[in-house]
């Protein structure tokens, strides 16, 4: 085995760093998935009789509709009726604030790195925090109260503001989807909602951070975006999983409504537990993401970076029905040892003078298999319709796959659409480079992955993108043959 | 400083390096000349630590230490730099950020703090003022759509921010013009000490014009089969490498 073979066996073998899990008491359904459950689920979150009857119509399609098999990622069948549908932490009663929160779920963030503690958070972000089937927290809602800024957990979004999740649920992500989204819509358990209004730029950063505690659980959340006219928000999700042998389905939706003038950005650091080296384990990524521009000038900006699961099946993307309205995504995707990863986007032009731009940035390791899957379609209305996308991979060693699926699809003369793309393989020559200036290997190929990565990097707010630098190069460090 | 005794060393099977001798002391400059093919640009990836060689034979002991046993990066950490002859472009990671990693991990290594980023700065704007390099070339993604001279001139600016006790400079004259090598040159004469030793590896005599050599020394079929003043090397610019070639070549068949 040469050395180099030797720091990939070493380094790749790194354990995952979240992977502990808690025991706490848990209210959990009984494992299975028949309208039974479905409405218990509803009764347990006292939901209004329209959020179950949309419930039990998406369970409904979803019994007749069959996996998708498309997609170049291969896994064991999920077996649905051995998951359980919802789990919370116990707590004693509804806290309603940081303070009545059980400090021992605080302590599950508080190990992660989030502090749910607002006094002592030194930069803005307010937090929802989820745990399992429930948001256990939700920081700074009376700084953003203040703004007419609502951010909460879906729940309490549905007993507070029923007017607007009824009439933006399923707007953009319509219940029949696909398979997976509407899986989530029958069973969602929780989330985060948020509303910006009119002409209001939102102070601080949103975040989301989920937490897959329980076994054998599935997690289904749904996230609802909001953007009125002439406003803007930056909102951030994070996840971790605990190490366990079996694979976790995580099935989510998120939706986005960008409204004339407004602005979204949405980032992701994705790094759920990717499954151990030998392949056991992990989980499966199944999410939804998907925006509107509704208005003219508008504009919805993903960026992602996705370092765990064991499979993912992931395409955040951009109606662009607003004219002049803009879609952007941005794309970091690791895979290591046996990870799967089929991510990319979509772009639809149905606007005039619409444009969008994707930059995806594959990098792949161990024995894993990555595969950028996008789709760019003009509609016949969208004059003057521009994209650019950019799919880049980079292999490490010689066991790994990269893979590009470019649909591109032009009912309009007037459009303008270009796609570039390379691969590339981290050289020795690199790497002896960066040793010879006193270096250690598993530094340079941070080094480089970074450097290859920065288009997107760049992209994220300031301690995302901290955070997502180290995520890479834990995930990575080494790996070079 | 440096001691090479009987180094032996092959690349997929094939023997380059046939028995090279030689003895390197602070303050001094050693030349190492020879026709194309001879193991100059082998000597130098060797000494450096390149894993596509293997050393069969022979020792190389560096202020005490083996150097043969340390990993490539130790080996720079201990004070021994590589002027590539090819400078590798890392796309996306600028010279600075680059260089601060290089230069922390030397220090650690040394048990020296880090330098933050105001001192990092202040100690890069010294450095550049004294190789001539423009800050904007720095910003720039490492040797990334720089031309021939910017990388030999970056590879020198590098040279001057790690302080090495043993700088071994490969072929960095190939690709210059004589502005550049003047430049190039300027700086690695700056930068010699008396405390630190500098091997020239080149094909002609020209850099040797600006970086007086105390030694020169031909290297033949894997040997050094010549050595000499810096005479030696105005010889073989007139004289070519032919004679020496003959010679060595004849010598054997005896």
């Amino acid at each position: 085995m040469s050395k180099d073979n030797q720091i990939l066996e070493e380094l790749t073998s790194k354990e995952y760093e979240h992977g502990w899990s808690v025991d706490y008491e848990a209210d959990e359904a009984p494992a299975g998935l028949n309208e039974d459950i479905i409405r218990w689920i509803s009764a347990k979150k006292e939901e209004p009789e329209w959020l179950l009857d949309w419930r039990l119509k998406a369970f409904r399609t979803w019994q007749n509709m069959s996996e998708p098999e498309w997609a170049n990622v291969h896994y064991p069948k999920v077996d649905f009726q051995a998951l359980k549908y919802y789990s919370a932490p116990k707590q004693a009663k509804k806290p309603k604030n940081l303070d009545e929160v059980d400090p021992e779920l605080i302590a599950i963030y508080e190990r992660l790195g989030i502090s749910l503690n607002e006094q002592k958070r030194l930069q803005g972000i307010a937090v929802d925090a989820v745990l399992d089937s429930v948001s256990v927290a939700t920081t700074f809602k009376d700084t953003l109260g203040k703004l007419g800024i609502i951010f909460c957990s879906f729940s309490e979004a549905v007993k507070e503001h029923p007017e607007l999740v009824k009439k933006y649920l399923g707007s953009v992500v319509p219940m029949t989807d696909n398979y997976y989204a509407a899986l989530n819509s029958a069973v969602f358990s929780d989330g985060s909602f948020c509303y910006i209004p009119k002409g209001v730029r939102c102070p601080m950063e949103l975040s989301t951070y989920f937490r897959i505690n329980a076994a054998n659980t599935g997690q289904f959340e749904r996230t609802l975006i909001v953007a009125d006219e002439s406003s803007y928000v930056s909102y951030l999700e994070g996840c971790t999983a605990p190490q366990r042998d079996e694979n976790q389905l995580h099935a989510a939706v998120v939706e986005i409504y960008a409204a004339s003038h407004a602005e979204v950005k949405y980032s992701t650091v994705q790094n759920w537990f990717p499954g151990d080296k030998e392949g056991k384990g992990g989980i499966f990524n199944f999410v939804t993401k998907r925006g509107i521009c509704a208005g003219d000038h508008s504009k919805i900006s993903w960026t992602q970076v996705e370092t765990g699961s064991a499979v993912t099946w992931k395409y955040p993307s951009c109606i662009l029905k607003g004219d002049y309205s803009i879609g952007e995504f941005y794309s970091v995707a690791v895979t290591n040892n046996y990870q799967q990863a089929d991510t990319g986007t979509k772009m639809i032009h149905i606007g005039k003078n619409t444009k969008s731009r994707i930059v995806s940035k594959g990098i792949s390791a161990g024995k894993s298999q990555n595969s950028y899957r996008g789709q760019v379609q003009v509609m016949k209305r969208a004059d003057n319709a521009r994209n650019f996308s950019q799919c880049d991979s980079l292999l490490m060693g010689d066991r790994c796959g990269a893979h590009t699926f470019p649909y591109i699809d032009i009912n309009n003369p007037t459009a303008k659409v270009e796609h570039e793309a390379t691969t590339s393989k981290i050289g020795e020559d690199q790497i002896f480079y960066c040793n010879q200036r006193g270096i250690a290997t598993e530094d340079a190929v941070a080094l480089i992955v970074n450097g290859y990565a920065k288009e997107v990097l760049n992209q994220l707010p300031m301690e995302f993108a901290v955070e997502a630098q180290k995520l890479l190069a834990l995930t990575l460090e080494g790996s070079v043959g | 400083m440096l001691s090479i005794k009987n180094l032996h060393a092959s690349i997929e099977g094939n023997e380059i390096l046939r028995g090279i001798n030689l003895e390197v002391k602070a303050g001094e400059v050693h030349a190492i000349m020879g026709p194309n093919g001879s193991g100059k640009s082998t000597l130098a990836s060797v000494l450096a630590g390149r894993e596509e060689y293997e050393v069969t034979e022979g020792e190389v002991i560096f202020q005490g230490k083996d150097l043969l046993e340390l990993a490539p990066e130790d080996r720079a950490r201990e004070g021994v730099f590589l002027a590539f002859q090819y400078p590798v472009e890392i796309p996306g990671v600028s010279s600075t950020n680059f260089l601060r990693t290089a230069l922390n991990q030397v220090r650690e290594y040394r048990g020296l703090e880090p330098l933050d980023a105001v001192k990092f700065l202040s100690l890069m704007k010294e450095k550049m003022a004294l190789v001539e390099i423009d800050q904007k070339l720095l910003s720039r993604s490492l040797n990334e759509g720089f031309s021939g001279g910017e990388k030999k001139r970056n590879e020198i600016f590098q040279m001057a921010m790690l302080e090495p006790t043993l700088s071994i400079l490969d072929e960095t004259d190939s690709g210059l013009d004589i502005d550049a090598l003047r430049i190039v040159s300027n700086g690695v004469n700056k930068l010699k000490s008396d405390k630190t030793a500098t091997i020239v590896v080149t094909h002609y005599q020209r850099l040797l014009d600006y970086i007086v050599p105390d030694y020169v020394h031909v290297l033949y079929k894997g040997r050094i089969v010549k050595s000499g003043t810096k005479e030696l090397a105005l010889e073989l610019e007139e004289k070519g490498y032919d004679w020496i070639k003959e010679e060595v070549d004849s010598a054997a068949t005896v």
